[in-house]
């Protein structure tokens, strides 16, 4: 018995199309969604780990509650009744006591998490967090200050681009297949691309032109890239007059940010910021500079993130033809979209969030998503008020959220401590209960509703039945819920259910998915005229450069320059990022997986590594304020001497996951928890750390 | 030479290694071997730009295979219709002798059968009319699969491209 079931891959978040072939009940192959454009049958290392996945013994197999000290790894196995029922019986009086405000939830954002908001709303709880801030907060409140958008609504259109410049977007290693496959296609027709980062990485060895940054000075190139553009007046004119507010004030601030300061500062000669800027200039506005995927990297983060699309508006690329474009979604075709949980009706919540955002302390992030970093601050100094119960879902604070001894100091202090994961993972360690969730494979999932520039749904449809006493989130959620008095807000039996309630209305069925695992909106693509019919949602309807959301929020447009100290003797910026067969810190117990990177290496310049006696292979002690550890030293001519880097995601100390345990270094344990007060994300570029042989 | 031929368009590689990933899984093997394999030959700087390789190594199912000449089972076994080599996994009692022979380090080894596995192109798949795993699922499709003859083909159109400069063409 064979069948096909078109599904989405839950190997990382990107949720690529993904066709299923099962034989007889087994998972045999798993292959990209063929019947989608730009998937095409692509799937990426990591998608291809998939089955590994599946039969791993070393997965969760069934709910465990900890009986030994917290960390300890002692366990004892329980029917989903038992745990289910231990909760309930540890969070009644904990709410009882200290209200609905006290339990917190974080989640990587997913297909169900109009499930967890539903959860804590209907506690009475506004304290729900996503990894987003920790990824790209500061990103998605520079778009909101800008455009009255966040980045989620905003795409980018590679396949039609003529030149892209990526500050550290490693778009070849850090893989989404489609935008790979659609950059691919734009280079194969002829377009450029500029990739600056103080390291060579993979998409480095593919662009036409590498700049090696000296770290954290992008901002100053950016303002001298401004500079050139308004000085030679090589921004597109017309839109700029229509469009954009604040020109005026953004002449006169870079007006001292020459590219010769700029040299200076990034290293990047002057004369070829003034090249950049005329070539992007030349192919206006099908031109691109990327706003980033992650942008958690300083402390004022936002203005980096707020200059790169200051370009895009001069070059007039928003809403252009190989540029970046507002997402589309059914409302543009009059139709509906998947109705999500949260539509029903709750109490109202008085309480403000434990991170403060959306108070006066800590206004612009998005309440939407939280922010993470803050919440072992909240939790060890009762600040608003105290937080005694924790749920996590398929994230990792103690490996996400840096400085990984203070995030545990705040977790001894809490009540509950509840993870739902597939894996060990650092934080199910910690907890006190684990609640083993199917794997994608194994699961029917929430709608996706894909917006772009044809709006879709996809769906997430169950393969083969779960291989162990596992189950989804959604039911987990719900039989919490009825357990502790809320049970009437989760109206569905199981995630088929819910994906039919959630169907009504937009004109589609579960069935209409069969054929090919989405369904379209429309056939044309979607884009509003340039000169006309843009529909920026900033109180002034234009792109703000000189933004209300900052000013009336007391913080400045344009803030000063403020000059990157260099790094001497055996002190480094730290700097982290990702390769193309590890998602985060959530597949480094993966089999094929961890045998391909098993561990994580330090970067270090070779001219630095010769005076420290420093040899490639060799063991090095890395050390910040919050820690140290020791891993293998990769000498290289091709990162710059300011820095080291590593891969992020490593060092875990869950120990049955045995293939990651005790593996190279924990990024995040040596990060400082530094936050940009104004965008939201954590700066993670900017530890200083010491390497010396160990 | 096997009537196939797989291609890798280095232009395009990534060297992300799906195709290693896939290529085990399609066949359940253990950690350990790897019948297809990139290896990154690192960076160095040309033309003021810094440029890597990434060598995508499967078995070339050579015409005159040294693996099947010195296999002393008659394990190790050339397709006669399409000249596919692969290893019998019946016959193969794990001597290792095709692992010497082979100047390209094709036959792996399978430490959970000890036996010797490698790339047979996938050919149930090719049978049912399938590309082999590694070239079905590519991200960036910079493998091809096909008759040795169409492969060279993507080479020639892309250069005469290139070549061709249509913008200054005089006569």
């Amino acid at each position: 018995m064979q069948k096909t079931v078109y599904s989405m891959c839950f190997m990382c978040s990107i949720r690529c199309p993904i066709k299923v072939t099962v034989k007889d009940g087994q998972v045999t192959f798993i292959e990209g969604n063929p019947k989608v454009a730009g998937i095409d049958g692509s799937l990426c290392p990591r998608g291809s780990a998939g089955i590994s996945l599946l039969y791993d013994s070393q997965r969760l197999q069934s709910p465990l509650i900890r009986t030994g000290e917290r960390g300890s790894g002692q366990w004892r196995k329980a029917s989903w009744d038992e745990a289910l029922d231990y909760i309930a019986d540890k969070l009644k009086p904990i709410i009882k006591k200290n209200g609905g405000q006290s339990v917190a939830l974080t989640e990587r954002t997913n297909l169900s998490t109009h499930v967890s908001k539903t959860f804590l709303k209907a506690i009475g709880s506004p304290n729900h967090f996503t990894h987003d801030a920790l990824c790209k907060g500061s990103v998605n409140t520079a778009c909101r200050s800008l455009f009255g958008y966040t980045d989620a609504q905003m795409g980018i259109d590679y396949k039609n681009t003529k030149h892209i410049v990526m500050y550290g977007r490693n778009l070849f290693e850090a893989i989404a297949v489609k935008e790979v496959n659609s950059l691919m296609d734009a280079m194969a027709a002829g377009a450029k691309v500029t990739y600056i980062d103080p390291r060579v990485s993979i998409t480095a060895t593919k662009a036409h032109r590498y700049w090696m940054i000296r770290p954290g000075t992008d901002l100053a190139l950016n303002y001298a890239l401004t500079h050139v553009i308004l000085k030679e007046r090589l921004y597109d004119a017309a839109y700029v007059e229509k469009w954009v507010l604040g020109l005026n004030e953004l002449q006169d601030f870079v007006q001292s940010y020459t590219p010769e300061w700029a040299e200076k500062e990034t290293g990047i000669p002057a004369a070829e910021i003034v090249a950049l800027a005329r070539e992007m200039s030349k192919d206006k506005p099908s031109v691109i500079f990327h706003f980033g995927y992650r942008g958690a990297h300083h402390a004022n983060e936002i203005y980096l993130r707020r200059s790169i699309l200051i370009l895009n508006a001069l070059m007039g690329s928003i809403e252009a033809k190989g540029g970046i474009f507002f997402k589309k979604g059914p409302g543009e075709v009059g139709a509906k979209p998947a109705r999500k949980l949260t539509e029903q009706k709750f109490a109202a919540i008085k309480a403000p969030r434990a991170d403060k955002v959306g108070t006066k302390d800590f206004p612009l992030p998005d309440p939407d998503h939280g922010v993470p970093q803050m919440l072992p601050h909240a939790i060890l100094n009762e600040d608003p008020y105290p937080v005694k119960a924790l749920f996590v879902y398929r994230f990792e604070p103690l490996m996400s959220i840096p400085d990984s001894n203070l995030t545990k100091k705040a977790l001894e202090k809490l009540d509950l401590i509840v993870t739902v994961d597939i894996n060990y993972s650092d934080i199910a360690w910690y907890s006190d209960v684990i609640l083993p969730e199917s794997i994608y494979l194994e699961r029917t999932d929430c709608v996706q509703q894909a917006n772009g520039q044809k709006p879709q749904m996809f769906l997430r449809r169950q393969a083969v039945p779960p291989r162990y006493d596992t189950r989804d989130w959604a039911v987990i959620a719900k039989q919490i819920g009825e357990r502790i008095g809320i049970g009437e807000f989760f109206p569905y039996k199981d995630s088929e259910e819910l994906v039919r309630w959630q169907l009504e209305g937009t004109g589609f069925t579960l069935e209409d998915f069969d054929k090919s695992g989405f369904v379209a909106y429309t056939d044309k693509q979607i884009l509003w005229d340039r000169m006309d019919g843009l529909k920026f949602k900033t109180p002034s309807k234009k792109i703000e450069l000189k933004s209300s959301l900052l000013e009336n929020a007391g913080f400045p447009s344009f803030p000063p320059y403020e000059a990157v100290p260099g790094y001497t003797d055996n002190r480094f910026r730290l700097i982290t990022g990702r390769n193309a067969l590890h998602t985060h810190v959530s597949t480094q117990n993966n089999a094929y997986l961890s045998e391909l990177a098993p561990e994580n290496v330090l970067w270090i310049n070779s001219k630095r590594a010769a005076t420290l006696g420093i040899k490639s292979g060799g063991l090095v002690t890395v050390a910040s304020k919050n820690g140290s550890g020791q891993i293998k030293a990769f000498v290289t001519d091709f990162i710059h001497p300011d820095s080291v880097f590593m891969l992020h995601g490593f060092g875990h100390e869950a120990k049955l996951a045995t293939r990651s345990y005790n593996k190279g270094v924990s990024d995040a344990m040596l990060e400082e928890n530094i936050t940009d007060k104004v965008g939201g994300s954590p700066a993670l570029h900017d530890t200083v750390v010491t390497v010396q042989a160990a | 030479m096997s009537q196939y031929y797989l291609f890798q368009d280095t232009k395009n590689c990534i060297g992300c290694h799906s195709c290693e990933v896939v290529c085990k899984s399609n066949k359940a093997l253990p950690v350990g071997p790897k019948p297809c394999q990139v290896i990154h030959v690192a960076p160095k700087m040309v033309n003021g730009l810094p440029r890597a390789s990434y060598v995508f190594m499967p078995c070339f199912h050579c015409e005159n295979p040294w693996c099947v000449a010195a296999c002393p089972t008659g394990a190790m076994r050339k397709r006669p219709q399409d000249g596919i080599v692969y290893v019998e996994q019946s016959l193969c009692v794990g001597c290792k002798t095709c692992v010497t022979a082979c100047p390209w380090g094709a036959p792996q080894w399978n430490p959970e059968t000890g036996k010797v596995v490698k790339c047979d192109y996938c050919k149930d798949r090719v049978d049912a009319g399938l590309k082999p795993a590694c070239a079905t699922i590519c991200t960036t499709h910079c493998l091809h699969f096909g008759q040795v003859e169409d492969m060279t083909q993507i080479r020639r159109e892309r250069h005469a491209k290139v070549i061709a400069s249509l913008e200054n063409q005089i006569g």
